[in-house]
């Protein structure tokens, strides 16, 4: 476009160019600036010197990292968290959908759904500490363990359960919510389908395999590309909210890393090149997820 | 054959509908559980632990009355009170400028506009960087701390641009014969046609604001400026730590016990009074967001 279109544009639609000139300027300070900032991974930074005072030292921040002790433990954390995430977190709203889709009576699927949205609201905080109730060593997890005859003990505090405790959590405030959208298109499926299938003698469970799955296979594809875009990035708020110096082996994840160094710490340069890595990871994937879906389903961000 | 068929239908109907009650109930029952707890007598809870399904009677509110006498607990409502509402009409005005600016065919640069605006969602500073800057912009300890960094986001813009351009343009020539502006036309005729969107990402920020705590904590020393979920966090998390470690005297364990229960009461009755009768907006708004993916 050349200038002297935007600019004949402008003087067309001058009050238009002003509305939209708060949002420009917003995201140029708090979206382009910090990604300047970035700058900062390769300097030995200093709060005195700021950015244009302080020394280069190029890559050295970065081998410092994957040199160093945290590297392996924090990657190896982060991606299998998210990995069993999207295991067991992913498939569970799908057959929740499924399962409140056989259902006809609709004041108690109302009931089901309403009471399952419930844990989405609940802020973080309350979460937590809901969840060392439950798996504190007197508890209500560690009884139902006892009255089973097995030793009960403190599953959040634990390495070797923290993440089980995490994505089971994790399953536990989505599954209502995530199921919304698979609701949506189960009902888009059209009743004819359904009885053309029973027609040709089809019986329930060859309906959910030829006419159900085939349904609503295209979002399940699409949230599923999504959510392996997202992968270098958990819940690290949670996990801040959570872990404990006990359970470091199993629940730091790179970002709770970052905030440890970086905010605690005050190891600036350090930390953003730490976060830098996992941005640029988190980048790839999601350009490749995105290619994946553009390939397979047609459907595509960019 | 047809006979067996029904059978195994019904049984199917009645465990299916069983299941279903179980999810629903453990998606209930740690909450119900609190609110059990919170008005039960706390040395009763002591001797008795686990699950409750109902309260212990006789039913005690000594708990509410404490929290409700705490000085963080007013400081804290009133502080999150600030947030939502500031915070949510920030957003909205940035959010409608710029959804109305982007759907107008008009505006010849909106693809790059968008593009522009569209890479922050790919690729961001990360939390230092935007720590820097909100420190360099000496923030710090400010109400802006909070409420600046979440003041704007390109996913709900995008939903809200999808809504603006729907509208008809004929709607907007008409308007526009009879005189109207182009503020005008976007508070008078573009958002009342799509309240419901507006509603929904109205809800989503408010509730996001009410429940952020991390902003906070890491921009906020200052405890007159905390929201509600920092003293949560120090009540419920920070404090419950401590106190496991350092054996506190029984009764100060007991009552604090019950305040725990309360305060997390008191935090979150509001949000699930609310949640139920917008149901239908936020089913709307899910779907929204992903047609747009």
């Amino acid at each position: 476009m050349k200038p002297e279109r935007i600019l004949l544009n402008y003087k067309k639609n001058k009050v238009l160019y002003w509305m939209i000139l708060p949002v420009i300027t917003y995201v140029c300070i708090f979206n382009y600036l910090p990604m300047f900032g970035l700058t900062m991974a390769f300097q030995n930074y200093s709060l005195t010197g700021g950015i244009f005072g302080s020394k280069w030292i190029w890559f050295d921040n970065f081998k410092d990292f994957f040199q160093g002790l945290y590297f392996q433990r924090t990657l190896n954390n982060t991606l299998l968290i998210s990995f069993y995430t999207l295991l067991f977190a992913f498939p569970a709203p799908i057959i929740f959908a499924l399962m409140l889709n056989e259902v006809r009576h609709t004041g108690f699927k109302k009931i089901v759904q309403t009471v399952s949205y419930m844990p989405h609201f609940i802020s973080m905080i309350v979460v937590v500490s809901l969840i060392n109730d439950f798996t504190n060593s007197n508890g209500v997890i560690a009884s139902i363990v006892a009255t089973l005859g097995g030793t009960p003990r403190s599953y959040a505090t634990d390495p070797a359960s923290f993440r089980t405790v995490f994505v089971i959590s994790e399953i536990w405030q989505q599954i209502g919510f995530n199921s919304i959208i698979y609701l949506a298109a189960l009902s888009g499926i059209s009743e004819e389908l359904y009885e053309a299938a029973e027609l040709d003698g089809a019986g329930r469970i060859a309906q959910l395999f030829h006419v159900t799955l085939p349904g609503i296979a295209s979002t399940i594809i699409i949230m599923f590309i999504l959510r392996c875009g997202a992968l270098m990035t958990v819940n690290f708020e949670k996990i801040l909210l959570m872990y404990s110096p006990a359970t470091y082996e199993t629940a730091d994840v790179i970002q709770t890393y970052v905030y440890r160094i970086g905010i605690i710490k005050q190891k600036i340069g350090y930390s953003t090149a730490v976060g830098l890595f996992n941005s640029i990871i988190s980048l790839g994937l999601i350009v490749l997820a995105n290619n994946l879906s553009r390939k397979y389903t047609e459907v595509s961000m960019f | 054959m047809r006979l067996r068929d029904s059978r195994l239908r019904r049984i199917f109907v009645v465990v299916n509908a069983i299941l279903l009650a179980l999810i629903g109930f453990c998606c209930l029952a740690p909450m119900l559980n609190v609110l059990w707890c919170s008005i039960s007598d706390p040395i009763a809870l002591t001797r008795d632990q686990g699950f409750r399904l109902l309260p212990i009677f006789p039913l005690n509110f000594s708990g509410y009355e404490t929290v409700l006498g705490y000085r963080n607990i007013a400081i804290g409502y009133m502080n999150t009170l600030i947030y939502v509402v500031l915070g949510t009409a920030l957003n909205l005005v940035l959010t409608t400028l710029a959804a109305y600016v982007l759907s107008r065919k008009r505006f010849a640069p909106r693809n790059r506009v968008m593009l522009f605006l569209a890479f922050t969602m790919l690729f961001n500073g990360g939390m230092i960087p935007n720590y820097m800057l909100v420190r360099n912009l000496g923030l710090l300890d400010h109400y802006a701390a909070v409420l600046l960094p979440s003041a704007f986001s390109v996913f709900n813009l995008v939903i809200m641009r999808t809504s603006f351009a729907e509208i008809p343009d004929s709607l907007e020539e008409s308007a526009r014969l009879d005189g109207a502006n182009e503020l005008q036309i976007l508070v008078r005729i573009i958002i009342p046609v799509s309240k419901a969107t507006v509603a929904v990402i109205a809800l989503f920020v408010a509730i996001a604001f009410w429940n952020s705590w991390f902003t906070a904590s890491i921009y906020l020393q200052d405890r007159d400026k905390w929201p509600l979920q920092m003293f949560l966090r120090e009540i419920l998390i920070t404090t419950s730590q401590r106190s496991l470690s350092s054996g506190v005297r029984m009764n100060t364990v007991v009552q604090q016990t019950l305040v725990k229960y309360c305060t997390i009461m008191v935090a979150t009755v509001p949000i699930l009074c609310i949640y139920p009768f917008v149901q239908k907006y936020f089913v709307k708004g899910v779907m929204l967001g992903s047609i747009k993916g």
